[in-house]
């Protein structure tokens, strides 16, 4: 029957059905060249160099990229940016300027609780990013595993893995999270990340899934396995090299996509919890006073859209880069 | 045909069994006492805490529990929550509104998500395409609250164009401002997968047969195109009527609208498990039987798809 694929960030050519997947990756034989280190002197002519090629040249690619190595960086050493304007310690508060608006020294200026805004936006980066990292991580492997096990495998074994993804896909994504998440007495950046990604692994796991199930028909992969090959090697060095870029594209979506989701779940009470600093619990604080000190809900929202759009962006090129399709 | 909607009920069956242990579970086999938690600071004597458990059927294992109550749900009873209010009554005033904002925001899915990516697809690399690919990404990357608090205050406080919460002033009205909100996600996955889709047709030589023929450009693209492109959408749609019932909980909560989703929402704040259950459950139910309506559906579109 047909498979429905339909995912948050589905991009431009949106619906994957079965098949699709599959085309993004030909040219397979040339792009796992033998041990990836022989040399390789018409490196234009491997699906990886002619889009590296690509890409290099994509104003697109190199924004979204920059954008997302600076949040990163960040993420990474907060330290390195929050002491621009004199005032680097989100923990530094002064309570008789609550929601006060920007001044010499505050550029965002000043929170309920009169923290400076800036010094917090720029702190919550690591939380923000680090849930969307983790879910997209925990997922992949999740994902990368039973898609495998289940495209290769077959029979029983692929049952039982579609049968358990359909469970999880009858969730409509946020209700999900919600249910488990406010159970938990203590959430922090790794509960937060486990249940989402609880939630997230099963369209990454159709994807790879079908994927696998295309390339191991493939001539090369019947021919290496008439030579004699374990199912172990065919898995590991022609089947997964092979399957592995159209859920490695999603991942890079998906990550935009959780730190969105831990902002709204965060703002509906149920994500990570002060004293944490995300972006997502500057934006849920700001929701009751924004009407007289909208810079709390602006700055925080400017930079998530920023990284999520990044990450979007970026997966979203990289797709067509890797598409020949739409050479 | 036959044998196909026999297996995908089977199937559906033994989902809808299995999300629905799984909210049961993480509702009622986690930590905490519910009953003691209800009565606060003055704890309530023994005797009335063992006859609310029998009541409740706390004092079973859980899995029985729950078999319990999925026998209670096949015969329409949802329960009661700890205040003896029946969850079936309480949801069954709130479901008329929270349908209303979940197919206004469909609506306006269909017919704007639609339009755009047609357009974007016949104006390919001008201006409109750029305009709506840039506003449809830019809509997924702004968390939804974000978006509606400040559609709330610039539409609503401010310019005063739209009631700012509740329903009091009825359909259109009070309606219209939530439903775009709810609908923006949708709407731009929408726009794209149908620019995407109607590109693709245009190239296709059943597209060029009918130019070459002298057939008018706007014939080809509302006859032949439209119709070969609107498949992909239409499975998008189906299971998005489903996500637009589950995203009411961000939306109802932001403008005050008194549907199931800010039901659910305030039950999760309050621990009101059955009242949780019994919503998760109802939306679950939903959102399953539309993934199997489109699945059917899918097949009458496009004769090429056999389920045979």
């Amino acid at each position: 029957m047909t498979e429905r694929e339909i995912s948050p960030g589905a991009g431009p050519t949106g619906s994957a059905r079965p098949g699709g997947p599959a085309d993004m990756e030909p040219a397979g034989d040339g792009s796992q060249a033998p041990g990836g280190a022989a040399a390789q002197p018409d490196r234009g002519a491997t699906l990886l160099g002619d889009a590296w090629q690509d890409l290099r040249r994509n104003p697109v690619f190199l924004i979204s990229g920059f954008f997302v190595l600076l949040m990163v960086v960040m993420a990474v050493f907060p330290g390195l940016f929050a002491g621009w304007f004199g005032n680097g310690s989100p923990r530094v508060c002064d309570l008789s300027r609550s929601g006060d608006g920007p001044t010499s020294g505050h550029p965002f200026g000043f929170d309920k609780q009169g923290c400076d805004v800036y010094a917090n936006v720029i702190h919550g980066a690591r939380a923000s990013i680090s849930v969307g990292l983790l879910v997209t991580v925990f997922s992949l492997v999740i994902a990368v595993v039973l898609g495998a096990v289940a495209g290769y495998h077959g029979r029983w074994l692929d049952a039982l893995v579609s049968r358990i993804t359909d469970v999880f896909f009858g969730f409509p994504f946020i209700l999900g999270a919600l249910v488990v998440l406010n159970s938990m007495n203590n959430r922090n950046i790794w509960t937060v990340s486990l249940v989402l990604a609880l939630f997230g692994w099963p369209t990454m796991t159709r994807v790879m899934r079908s994927s696998v199930l295309s390339v191991k028909q493939l001539d090369y992969v019947q021919a290496a396995r008439g030579l004699g090959a374990g199912s172990w090697w065919l898995l590991r060095r022609h089947i997964l090299p092979n399957s592995i870029a159209p859920v490695m594209v999603m991942a890079t979506i998906a990550v935009g996509t959780a730190i969105v989701a831990e902002a709204v779940l965060t703002f509906l009470g149920v994500g990570l919890q002060a004293p944490a600093i995300s972006w997502g619990l500057q934006l849920s604080n700001a929701q009751t006073d924004f009407q007289i000190a909208p810079h709390l809900l602006i700055y925080p929202s400017i930079f998530l859209s920023v990284t999520v759009l990044s990450f979007i962006v970026l997966g979203d090129v990289i797709r067509d880069a890797f598409d020949p399709r739409l050479r | 045909m036959g044998r196909y909607i026999v297996s995908r009920l089977a199937q559906l069956v033994i989902v809808f069994f299995g999300v629905t242990l799984l909210i049961y579970l993480a509702v009622w086999a986690l930590p905490g006492d519910p009953i003691r938690a209800m009565a606060g600071d003055r704890p309530l004597s023994e005797s009335v805490i063992n006859a609310m458990r029998e009541e409740h059927n706390l004092n079973d294992p859980v899995l029985v529990q729950y078999l319990k109550y999925m026998g209670d749900l096949l015969t329409g009873d949802f329960g009661t929550d700890f205040n003896g209010r029946s969850v079936s009554d309480q949801m069954v005033q709130r479901w008329p509104v929270t349908l209303r904002l979940a197919v206004t925001a469909w609506l306006i899915e269909i017919v704007v998500g639609i339009g755009l990516g047609v357009i974007a697809a016949l104006r390919r690399g001008r201006w409109p395409d750029y305009t709506i690919l840039l506003f449809s990404i830019a809509v997924i990357s702004i968390p939804i609250f974000v978006l509606g608090y400040t559609a709330q205050l610039v539409l609503g406080v401010n310019a005063g164009i739209f009631p700012v919460s509740g329903v009091a002033d009825g359909w259109p009205a009070s309606y219209i401002l939530p439903a775009v909100i709810l609908s923006a996600f949708g709407l731009a996955s929408v726009a794209r997968l149908v620019r995407a889709s109607v590109l693709e047709n245009l190239r296709a030589d059943y597209v060029r047969a009918a130019v070459a023929k002298g057939m008018s450009r706007r014939r080809v693209v509302s006859v032949h195109v439209l119709r070969n492109s609107l498949i992909a959408a239409v499975t998008f749609l189906g299971v998005e009527l489903g996500f637009l019932l589950g995203g009411t909980v961000v939306v109802e909560g932001i403008f005050n609208v008194p549907g199931v989703g800010q039901l659910l929402f305030r039950s999760l704040q309050t621990q009101e498990g059955a009242v949780v259950v019994g919503v998760a459950t109802a939306l679950v139910l939903i959102f399953l039987l539309a993934n199997l309506v489109v699945d059917l559906l899918y097949g009458v579109l496009d004769p090429r798809i056999r389920h045979d």
